[in-house]
């Protein structure tokens, strides 16, 4: 037998390339491309009065310069409301280039395309714009209050609004033993992937074909909204992914302005076009995340045991909506976490705001549910005096009650049915990981030497692989080579490895064999895209299927030529054989030339399908009616539902009792994923995802002033970590299989941040014994925290010690 | 207006390259589109990322915060200069790869060329000192964990690879500055 | 995110690159490690017409270590400085500050002087230049002027440089026999400007109390600012001196303001805390260096 490749610590293919040099991103690209730079507004919301190019024209290199005013038909129209929802009370989009009015800084009122990047932000800097300047629109309180609105025609800023419940949570609440209200907040973040944007066109003006490069996660996505907006027919449009550094969620957003200015340029300039996005443009033009207030009250009985839980969700999206209203939806049903909440109501309202857009980042609003979930865990544990972890325990959907129906529908528009997950293992498992159990005496050690040290957990669930489906093509060539082919994109997530993988179990033949494509319409048209943790779930499943299928063809065509039965044959390392006599057997390849009858040789090989070579059946065509041409298989998946991954997070921490620096001293993840293709991918998949964790939790925000300004648009002051902030990350594997798909897995790409901010805020609450409400939150947060704490303005946890009279006098 | 421009003899991976450029051409757009060596990334123009970190005679430097005017008089290596002549690869690329120490692979040539300089002068790094001499370069996919591990590791394969350990007998701080 | 054009000169000598600073006058800008500079072009937040590239005159190259302390010359860079036996040894504080200079790759090109001319009041070589009370060589078609550091920051980003002046060396002097030095700070990421900073110097009399205490502040006030702290600690030997008294001392008298990092409270906290550590670090420093005189080297040298 071959080795099995499923499960093994796989090299990756990709890494040849991309540790030579030879990668190929969106800018190494195009070469003798014009460039394009945006004129983007520098008010958070204003209205365009006028836009004076005439100083710009002067520059040696400008080719031209683009406004609303030049656009027609569908390209002046505003970009598409990519998932419409019944929620949605008045759904904006932005335009290409700016009409009239701007909403936050950074929108694109102008493009200028030149010889080069530097003189078109030469041009750039010449374009006089006579801007009206317009109220603010900044943050949550003042959406809500809607003293002023951000887009004219609407009386507020809200969105879209939406209640889901299950029982009645209220009367359950009314009526329970205990009852807690719980208020948070968490900021915004961003992806913010190493690689921004970018956008490569190339029209063929006599072929009447447009060939667009994107940096995105959606290659299928872009090309239908591309060709709608250049009013051109999908098979006029092609669209390729080249390697892309990295996604993280914002760029499965499409189409970006952008998007459709650069191939609408090409078009009519008869000249490539380029845009490469830079990094400030990339803080102020892309998108962000996260941002959320949120009220829980839940009621509970004296063995912590949720009765009801009744959630109210203020969510911050930005100037526009054009990915609807996915991240609260996610919020409102993930945060269910591996709970049964007992009668459940949550409402949302998504509100305007004239800051950047908001659309899904790792995670995608599940960091947020989480983090209300278990907060409240950690309150009613506090309250009752339980342990933390027991709290827990008595909430959990136990695995011998899977599936579970939490009677909601999830983001992908099906119920929100748990398919399988083992929570009390997981939870013995992090704690034994942690040391749990050990923690108080380590507390005291720490304490005898004047430091205070913290532990905190956290535990989700993650519904992954939506639908509605991915296609796989698989095909062997006559020179036994194996190529396959897969719509979705791969921005890093080693994609080419793990489908080989499976294609190398599924045929039999050695990985070194298989040529793995993504993200190319050329190879496959039907596709999504590559969000919600669900690449190796619908790509890997629809590659296996597609293989399946073209290994049955195989071995009819090898049966025929070998002269046995088809089910006496397997194939190992590339060669059809029969068991038990190995000796007797065919190459891929060959079967690959059988495969298609041949009137004209073309090489040696070749000549074995020709017609007057075999010995034919005169009874049966060439080419049999429910057969055709080809060593090839094609086949989709399209899953009933997600699968539900899961984990647990625990951490423990030192806040340094004079400075309130927050030290991360250990990370511990259980992690249940499914059955693992590549252990090695996993695991860096989860160190990736803590790292964005820790990220979102003590360092990274997006600092807009009243004015809408966002004051940190670099990474100077956006304080994505280095090494040193993030902490060594200790993993365990837990494999609850998925029943839902051939190869029972489950996603695994942003499990790890989810529990972040929740794991941090409760190890640092433990340490410091005050609620931690509000994060990301910094030294200088925590440093006014224990101020307020000290002068009895914030209470201490129940059963934790009152501030200790300081003896020495603050300032 | 037209803007001047200067001509340019740069010294990258061995060889000699000219290029006509206006004076303000950074060294990271110069490499990836005056010279086609785009394995030098671009991911911040502002030197915090390290995407385009090269190595100017031997000294890991940021490429986007230097002109290619400025650059002349130095002996450049790139990414596509790490590899040996016959495409044997240098040990911190085996041990990236090994070591699972890259994802999207946007910030690995960086890395390579920071971890490639600091091993010449460090051959044996524990493990902190392994994530501190990372520590200047941003990464968004890994967490960093493999890419300490991967250093490590590029140690291993370095001393068995014989590569020649520099005059290290003496300690770092007894060397005469200007043998940098 | 691309420069704007300039006209480029690359003087191979001093005067050459003064006739130029004089030809190009408030227009022309000094080029040396551009670690700080580029960034501003690449920002489009400077726009000179003419930058003066000095990387060429090698005889600016340079890190002369004397009896009465360190000269840096204009093109050294911070690793280079960083990597001297000789400097290190005379000038511990400038090894303390300079590892804490951003990452290695900048110091590979970063220059101390320029630093020093970028006046940042959040920089470390600005503080440890305070510390020591040292100075600073400027030099136009004019001739030379030395310039005392008191009278060289006058404000953040502002020094007293004056126009088609350039900066050629700082001199760090040598602290007293007796003395040791140290920095501590807090920044949000290793590697980042302190949200407070402070480098200390502590002098220790032949009975090992403490005679002199002083330290300087980085990000709490528009020029690197030095306080005298000895009277808390005078004549107390470094176990027993009372170092939170002499933090203390620093209410008041620091001018920090709030940015999106720290609030001004937390940075005047901050000062007071960092105070007492970096003296505290100091002190013992000096009790090393006075019983042994060959630990000055190793204080300052590269970890």
């Amino acid at each position: 037998m071959t080795t099995k490749m499923f499960g093994l610590p796989v090299q990756r293919t990709e890494d040849q390339r991309l540790i030579t040099g030879k990668g190929g991103y969106l800018d190494d690209l195009g070469a003798g491309a014009y460039a394009a730079a945006f004129v983007r507004s520098p008010h958070a919301h204003a209205r365009v009065r006028d836009i004076d190019v005439m100083a710009a024209l002067e520059v040696d290199g400008l080719v031209a310069v683009y406004t609303h005013d030049d656009l027609t038909g569908p390209m002046a129209e505003p970009l598409p409301l990519l998932i419409p929802h019944p929620s949605i009370l008045d759904g904006r989009t932005a335009h290409a280039l700016a009409k009239e009015y701007v909403h936050h800084v950074g929108e694109p009122v102008a493009m200028v395309v030149a010889r080069d990047r530097y003189i078109a932000e030469d041009v750039v800097e010449r374009i006089a714009v006579d801007y009206e300047i317009l109220d603010p629109v900044v943050g949550i309180e003042q959406a809500l209050l809607a003293e002023r609105v951000v887009h004219a025609g609407m009386g507020d800023n809200v969105a879209a609004h939406l209640v889901q419940e299950v029982g009645d949570a209220r009367a359950a609440i009314a009526a329970a033993p205990n009852r807690l209200d719980v208020e948070l907040d968490i900021e915004r973040s961003a992806c913010t992937p190493m690689e921004g944007r970018g956008v490569y066109a190339r029209w063929d003006g006599p072929d009447q074909m447009l060939r667009l490069y994107s940096s995105t996660q959606t290659a299928s996505g872009v090309r239908a909204a591309v060709a709608a907006k250049l009013e051109l027919q999908l098979g006029q449009v092609e669209v390729v992914v080249p390697d892309v550094g990295g996604g993280f969620g914002v760029k499965i957003m499409h189409p970006w302005p952008e998007e459709v200015m650069v191939p609408w340029a090409a078009r009519a300039l008869g000249h490539e076009v380029k845009w490469t996005e830079d990094r400030r443009e990339h803080f102020v033009a892309a998108a962000h995340e996260r941002a959320q207030h949120q009220r829980v009250t839940v009621g509970f009985d004296d063995d912590g045991r949720l009765l009801g839980l009744d959630v109210d969700i203020s969510h911050d999206n930005g100037a526009y909506l054009p990915y609807g209203v996915i991240v609260p939806i996610i919020t409102s049903t993930q945060l269910l976490g591996p709970y049964k909440p007992g009668a459940y109501r949550v409402e949302f309202r998504s509100l305007y705001t004239t800051t950047a857009i908001v659309t899904p980042y790792r995670g995608a609003g599940r960091p947020q549910g989480v983090f209300a979930m278990e907060r409240t865990m950690d309150a009613i544990a506090q309250h009752l005096g339980m342990d933390r972890a027991e709290v827990r325990a008595v909430n959990f959907i136990q695995p011998d009650e899977m599936p579970y129906d939490q009677g909601l529908l999830f983001q992908d528009g099906r119920p929100l049915i748990y398919d399988s997950g083992d929570y009390p293992t997981s939870l013995a498992m992090i704690k034994d990981l942690v040391g749990w159990d050990d923690f108080t005496a380590y507390r005291e050690e720490a304490r005898a030497q004047g430091r205070t040290v913290g532990l905190g957990l956290a535990c989700y669930v993650e519904g992954t692989g939506p639908g509605p489906y991915e296609g796989g093509h698989v095909q062997v060539e006559t020179n036994g080579k194996v190529r396959v082919a897969t719509g979705l994109t791969s921005q890093g997530q080693g994609h080419q490895t793990v489908l080989a993988q499976i294609v190398a179990d599924e045929l039999g033949v050695p990985m070194s064999d298989i040529e793995v494509t993504t993200g190319d319409t050329r190879r496959m048209a039907y596709s999504v895209g590559t969000y919600a943790s669900r690449g190796a779930i619908m790509s890997g499943s629809a590659v296996a299927l597609a293989a399946r299928r073209l290994r049955e063809k195989a071995l009819r065509i090898a049966a025929d030529a070998l002269e046995a039965d088809s089910g006496d044959l397997e194939i190992v390392d590339g060669r059809i054989r029969v068991k038990g006599s190995p000796a007797s057997g065919i190459e891929l390849g060959t079967v690959a030339v059988l495969s298609n009858p041949l009137r004209y040789a073309f090489d040696e090989a070749s000549k074995a399908a020709t017609q007057f070579t075999g010995a034919a059946d005169f009874a049966k065509p060439p080419v049999a009616e429910d057969d055709e041409p080809g060593l090839e298989g094609t086949d989709f998946y399209s899953p009933l539902r997600c699968t539900f991954a899961s984990g647990m997070h625990a951490v423990i921490v030192e806040t340094d009792p004079e400075t309130a620096d927050i030290k991360i001293l250990r990370y511990c993840v259980v992690h249940d994923c499914g059955k693992l293709i590549n252990p090695l991918i996993v695991e860096g998949q989860v160190h990736g995802g803590v790292a964005q964790g820790v990220a979102g939790a003590l360092y990274e925000r997006m600092a807009y002033d009243p004015g809408g300004q966002l004051l940190n648009a670099s990474f100077m002051d956006f304080l994505m970590p280095y090494a040193s902030e993030v902490p060594t990350i200790e993993i365990d594997h837990l494999e609850t299989p998925s029943p839902l798909n051939p190869l029972g897995i489950k996603g695994a790409g942003e499990a790890g941040v989810i529990p972040g901010a929740a794991v941090l805020a409760a190890a640092i609450e433990d340490a410091e014994g005050f609620a931690i409400q509000r994060m990301p939150i910094s030294p200088s947060e925590l440093f006014h925290l224990r101020r307020r704490f000290a002068s009895g303005e914030i209470a201490p946890l129940p059963g934790r010690a009152a501030p200790a009279p300081t003896n020495e006098q603050e300032s | 207006m037209s803007e001047e421009l200067h001509e340019i003899r740069l010294r990258v991976n061995g060889a000699v390259h000219t290029a006509t450029v206006p004076a303000r051409r950074l060294l990271s757009d110069c490499l990836r589109h005056d010279l086609g060596l785009t394995g030098t990334h671009v991911g911040c123009e502002h030197g915090v990322c390290g995407a385009c970190t090269v190595r100017i005679d031997g000294r890991p430097m940021r490429s986007c915060l230097m002109f290619a005017v400025t650059a002349q008089a130095h002996e450049i290596t790139t990414v596509e200069g790490l590899a040996a002549a016959d495409g044997t690869l240098h040990p911190v690329q085996r041990a990236f790869r090994e070591c699972h120490g890259l994802q999207c692979g946007f910030c690995t040539p960086g890395f390579l060329n920071v971890a490639a300089a600091y091993l010449d002068d460090n051959p044996d790094p524990t493990e902190e000192q392994a994530r501190e001499a990372i520590g200047g370069n941003l990464c968004r996919c890994t967490g960093y964990q493999n890419i300490v591990r991967a250093v490590l590791r590029a140690a291993e394969l370095r001393r068995a690879d014989g590569m020649p350990v520099p005059e290290q007998a003496a300690p770092e701080d007894a060397r005469t500055p200007g043998d940098r | 995110m691309k420069p704007p054009p300039f006209s480029y000169h690359a003087p191979a000598s001093l005067p050459h690159a003064l006739s130029l600073l004089a030809e190009t006058g408030s227009d022309g800008k000094v080029l040396a490690g551009g670690q700080s500079l580029i960034p501003l072009l690449n920002m489009r937040l400077a726009a000179p017409a003419h930058l003066v590239d000095i990387n060429g005159i090698t005889e600016l190259d340079r890190v002369d270590t004397d009896a009465t302390g360190v000269r840096v010359g204009a093109l050294a860079r911070h690793s280079r400085v960083e990597a001297d036996p000789a400097a290190a040894a005379a000038v511990p504080l400038l090894g303390q500050g300079l590892r804490l200079v951003a990452h290695p790759v900048i110091r590979n090109r970063g220059t101390t002087v320029g630093s020093l001319a970028h006046a940042d009041p959040s920089a470390e070589m600005t503080a440890a230049l305070a510390l020591l009370g040292g100075s600073v060589v400027a030099a136009s078609t004019d001739g030379e002027r030395t310039i005392d550091v008191a009278d060289f920051f006058v404000g953040p980003m502002e020094s007293s440089l004056r126009t088609g002046e350039l900066l050629v060396s700082a001199h760090f002097p040598r602290p007293p026999a007796g003395s040791g030095t140290a920095f501590a700070e807090l920044a949000r990421r290793h590697g980042d400007y302190a949200m407070c900073g402070v480098a200390a110097l502590v002098t220790l009399d032949q009975d090992l109390r403490v005679c002199a205490a002083r330290a300087a502040y980085l990000s709490v006030a528009p020029v690197p600012l030095v306080l005298d702290l000895t009277e808390p600690l005078a004549g107390r030997p470094p176990g027993t001196a009372d170092f939170a008294a002499a933090g203390r001392m620093t209410r008041g008298r620091l001018e920090p303001e709030e940015d999106i990092h720290a609030t001004a409270e937390y940075r005047a906290h901050l000062a007071e805390v960092l105070t007492a550590r970096a003296l505290r670090e100091a002190a013992q420093a000096a009790i090393r260096t006075s019983l042994d005189p060959a630990e000055s080297a190793r204080e300052g040298a590269p970890t």
